[in-house]
């Protein structure tokens, strides 16, 4: 999972090192519209749909969050 | 809070639509972002193109359009409007009324009210409660309300949040007493996140100026000036995501009219991504709420309601007469939805401005 997370952080910014970062928001890897495109890309790949109440910086913080939300709807 | 009207009818709906089409592939290049990274949200927001008016052109003129092509086509007869309402914060100016400019320049009669309200993506829904709170004083018996939006000058184009999803239109609809069913309604209003979406300059708290017009690049990365629209993305999506959901669910439990009972939800459009989603949280299915107008014309606050009844279900409207749950959200914060029968409409119909006379 954690790869397949990866390649979609990095197919979104490909000018980026994701496992160089433990807060994206913070260190401005992510900004509010690359969330929006990650949450899609998350429910497309592992065929989930994240609720919008769930579309928080904190659960796109950093690799372990990110699996954390997706394995909560798998 | 919740609303009960009786006997309460929509004759007529008109939208009003721009024919100057601008694609969003064609502005990508206009932003402080790679063009790739840009285009990667066509599909998920729901940006393909954006209708907008010359440069000129404003809201009460395109109402003067559309009330006048009513009139000539026998719609609506001058002598019987005996309400006005203008529901949008794209006024002609702070003083007058713009309904009474409109009323004005149509030579309607002078007894008769005319009435503007401050309102924007909630605006349609609170004008039809306005509407309805006249016809229950006895002395009104027809009501126009107008809605719609023509921001663009008050949204600069070089922020990626707000620019691509403008649209602008003009939506006019006629409301009568009548009809054997009840109208049920709700409201919830949040001042206290009332910046979350905001033009600072250009009213009396902040006053417009050579400084207020000043682009500024943000941390975001976007350019913006005090004179231009704020959206504090991710505090209007939580409200749309938990407040729209609840207040849905109180309304349908006061009305007693669940979601299988709801032929469509014809919703405030702001983009693609957060109908979804809110679909998704509510449980409905994603086809009984369209939500393809910010893609085709983008969002023109007030005028998104009509405008996606009209371009997804005008015909059908004219036709026969379905139960249906109109939602409007955003500004203020501000959630307004009413629950009612609608259709066997006289018209509802989509025209552009400028070809249809």
């Amino acid at each position: 999972m954690r790869e397949k997370i990866l390649e979609i952080l990095q197919d979104l910014r490909p000018e980026l090192d994701f496992t160089e970062s433990n807060d994206f928001i913070e260190d401005g890897y992510l900004d509010s519209f690359d969330m929006v495109a990650l949450v899609s890309n998350l429910d497309k790949t592992f065929c989930i749909s994240i609720l919008g109440e769930d579309i928080i910086p904190e659960n796109f913080a950093n690799l372990e969050a990110i699996e954390n939300i997706v394995k909560k709807y798998k | 809070m919740f609303f009960k009207f009786k006997n309460k009818k929509i004759t007529n709906m008109i939208s009003i639509v721009p024919n100057n089409i601008i694609k969003f592939e064609d502005e990508a290049g206009q932003y402080n972002f790679p063009i790739k990274r840009t285009l990667k949200m066509m599909d998920i927001m729901g940006y393909k193109e954006h209708r907008l008016f010359n440069d000129s052109v404003i809201l009460s003129d395109v109402a003067v359009y559309g009330l006048n092509y009513m009139f000539e086509n026998n719609i609506i007869n001058k002598e019987d409007i005996d309400a006005l309402l203008f529901v949008s914060n794209c006024t002609d100016h702070i003083i007058p009324p713009t309904s009474n400019i409109i009323q004005g320049k149509l030579g309607l009669k002078t007894d008769m009210i005319c009435l503007d309200i401050m309102q924007a993506c909630a605006g349609f829904v609170v004008g039809l409660l306005q509407s309805f709170m006249l016809l229950d004083s006895g002395s009104v018996n027809k009501v126009v309300l107008i809605n719609g939006g023509t921001m663009k000058s008050r949204v600069s184009k070089k922020d990626r949040n707000s620019w691509p999803l403008i649209g602008e239109s003009c939506s006019i609809t006629v409301i009568e007493n009548g009809g054997n069913n009840d109208v049920f309604a709700s409201v919830y209003m949040d001042g206290v996140n009332s910046n979350a979406l905001i033009i600072p300059a250009g009213g009396f708290r902040m006053p417009s100026s050579e400084e207020t017009g000043k682009l500024q690049t943000l941390e975001d990365g976007n350019e913006r000036a005090l004179d231009h629209l704020t959206m504090e993305g991710v505090g209007v999506f939580n409200f749309v995501q938990t407040v729209v959901p609840e207040e849905l669910k109180k309304l349908m439990d006061y009305a007693k009219i669940y979601d299988k009972d709801i032929f469509a939800y014809l919703f405030h459009q702001p983009n693609k991504f957060m109908l979804e989603k809110l679909a998704d949280k509510m449980g409905m299915e994603r086809s009984k709420m369209p939500s393809n107008v910010v893609e085709n014309f983008g969002n023109s606050d007030s005028g998104t309601i009509p405008l996606v009844t009209t371009y997804n279900y005008g015909s059908l409207f004219e036709q026969e007469e379905k139960t249906v749950c109109f939602s409007g959200f955003g500004a203020g914060l501000t959630c307004a939805s009413i629950i009612m029968n609608f259709g066997k409409l006289e018209n509802c119909k989509l025209i552009e401005y400028g070809k249809n006379r």
